[in-house]
């Protein structure tokens, strides 16, 4: 774990018009791992994402998913990693099988077996018994599930999860994260997650990053930060604790 | 092209479904109908017992009923079409949230604009198509005349100008959808378009032609008529829908022997016009109207491409 990169930035830097989004950006995930993506709302992480997408063009700096630029190579890029966005982007007006379905068809995927593996992803994620219904009357948490459904779909290798867990209930919020609990185990799936809930991300982070106005001020495993901070490594310390810290002294 | 029949497939389902297409295509079937049910009488009226001239199915389509012909019809109201079927099409995605899920797919950027913009130019020519197969068939009627070959080239080559001009309207209609942010929005610009291009532009020549000509004295009458007819003919070429009607005049009318009425007449043109009063034949009328054609193309080309530009260098998060 964490030996060979499968996410790799250097400092990468987005400058908008009137504000530098994103500050020098230098860090690396390792295959299979979860890393997690923390700072306040604003901070650069979408825009960071983004930019590991090609969605956005790099004003400066480099970075390489999979081994892939993506400002150059964006198609191999997006066709093995996949992307939650924070509100999900679902058409209200399809249900969740003709969602999936369209995307199985910008994939290039055909066949019969499409049909197989979106009767599984949506059982492995419990939308079976709501697949005919039109994602407009789905509950936040169930379109987050099929947002989970759509990376078994794709069976990315990497998935950007943008604030999953924003805006659920406790119940669904921690279905959620078993579900991406899962992926990394299961699937040996490398997540990129960004939340503010932060003792879900202690519970299932391998390695967190600390983003705070477009810079990254910290990186590394729990026990890392918590022996940078206060001097001496033990759990003691919880992620809030840490972030806290470095959010003050930011 | 990776992903651009799934785009097209998608845009036409939801075209299909959608109410404002269905409330749209009802109201022009059922205006197109009426008006050639309406002038489908009337030439039956007048042909009662006289000679069929030649090309009469064609009639169909150009002397006006109560109000309008179907030419006219298809000029003032066609735009509307291409402007209803365009004029959301990337800000609804963009405030769905739907726009990046589509662009974190596997595909390049302008099959998304590409896949709409064709897939609004398949659901004109389905519109057009099928109206004009219903008016046709209407025809054979009510006149009871069966069109010849040359009379149905024509009006295929009517067909293909018709779905040219209404996807003028939607690159337009595409364009201010990736300008503007709000759907509403971009709904109003675009109908100020329709209203300035068929309303004030004419004015405007009008008002322009006469401002530069009032001020000549002394000079011929006729000169100074022919110079306000020429200013308002150049500058009515701004208009999508003076190409329109110029690019078939000849091709629906075999008769008309320019785009434009002629003005001022002298006796020389008007021996002229009468040894050669026959219709103009297929291919002539074709070479009449191949610059107005071709403007219009152009036109919809240009269009298209700034939108095209201007989607493909925008940022995603552009708030």
């Amino acid at each position: 774990m964490g030996i060979h990169p499968v996410i790799e930035t250097q400092a990468l830097t987005k400058r908008y018009l009137h504000q530098l989004a994103v500050d020098r950006l230098t860090f690396t995930v390792g295959e299979g791992e979860i890393f997690g993506f923390l700072g306040p709302n604003g901070a650069g992480k979408t825009t960071t994402i983004l930019m590991l997408m090609g969605l956005t063009e790099p004003t400066s700096g480099k970075a390489s998913v999979l081994g892939f630029d993506p400002s150059r190579e964006p198609i191999q890029i997006k066709s093995k990693i996949g992307y939650l966005q924070e509100n999900m982007g679902f058409y209200p007006d399809l249900n969740a099988r003709q969602m999936l379905g369209f995307i199985a068809e910008l994939n290039s995927l055909s066949g019969s077996m499409v049909e197989e593996r979106i009767a599984g992803a949506l059982e492995t994620v419990g939308l079976i018994g709501e697949a005919d219904k039109k994602i407009g009357a789905y509950s936040r948490g169930m379109r987050q599930r099929l947002g989970i459904a759509e990376l078994l779909i794709k069976d990315s290798k990497v998935a950007f999860l943008d604030e999953p867990t924003l805006g659920l209930d406790p119940d669904a919020s921690n279905r959620m994260i078993d579900l991406i609990q899962s992926l990394s185990r299961d699937r040996k799936m490398t997540i990129l997650i960004s939340s503010h809930l932060l003792h879900q991300i202690q519970k299932i982070c391998h390695r967190v990053g600390i983003m705070i106005k477009g810079k990254m001020v910290a990186q590394g495993s729990l026990d890392l930060l918590a022996q940078e901070k206060f001097g001496i490594g033990n759990e003691k310390y919880s992620l809030e604790e840490i972030y806290m810290k470095y959010f003050q002294e930011a | 092209m990776r992903g651009i029949k799934a785009i097209i497939k998608k845009e036409l389902s939801d075209h299909f479904t959608s109410y404002r297409f269905i409330i749209i295509f009802s109201m022009i079937a059922m205006v197109s109908l009426i008006t050639a049910y309406m002038v489908g009488l009337n030439i039956r009226q007048e042909l009662k017992e006289v000679a069929k001239p030649r090309f009469v199915f064609l009639m169909l389509f150009t002397s006006s009923g109560a109000m309008f012909s179907l030419v006219q019809f298809v000029s003032f109201f066609g735009p509307l079409v291409g402007l209803i079927l365009g004029f959301d099409t990337i800000n609804r995605e963009r405030n769905q949230g739907t726009l990046s899920k589509l662009l974190s797919q596997p595909i390049y950027r302008d099959v998304v604009i590409n896949g709409k913009f064709l897939a609004g130019v398949i659901m004109i020519a389905i519109m057009i198509l099928s109206i004009m197969l219903v008016i046709t068939g209407l025809g054979l009627l009510v006149v009871g005349v069966i069109p010849g070959a040359e009379e149905l080239g024509r009006i295929a080559i009517y067909l293909v100008i018709s779905i040219i001009y209404i996807s003028l309207w939607l690159a337009v209609a595409i364009l201010f959808s990736i300008l503007f942010r709000s759907t509403a929005t971009s709904a109003l610009a675009a109908l100020a378009i329709w209203i300035f291009f068929s309303f004030f532009i004419s004015m405007g020549a009008n008002v322009l032609a006469n401002a530069i000509t009032g001020g000549m004295t002394g000079e011929d009458r006729t000169e100074v008529i022919l110079k306000n007819a020429k200013i308002v003919n150049a500058f009515s070429l701004f208009s999508p829908m003076k190409l329109y009607s110029d690019a078939t005049a000849t091709i629906i009318d075999p008769r008309r022997k320019s785009t434009r009425s002629i003005i001022a007449v002298g006796p020389l043109e008007q021996i002229s016009m009468s040894r050669f009063s026959g219709p103009l034949p297929l291919i002539q009328s074709i070479l009449v109207v191949t610059p107005y054609l071709i403007s219009l193309v152009a036109l919809t080309v240009i269009c298209f491409a700034f939108s095209y530009a201007v989607f493909m260098k925008q940022e995603i998060r552009s708030f």
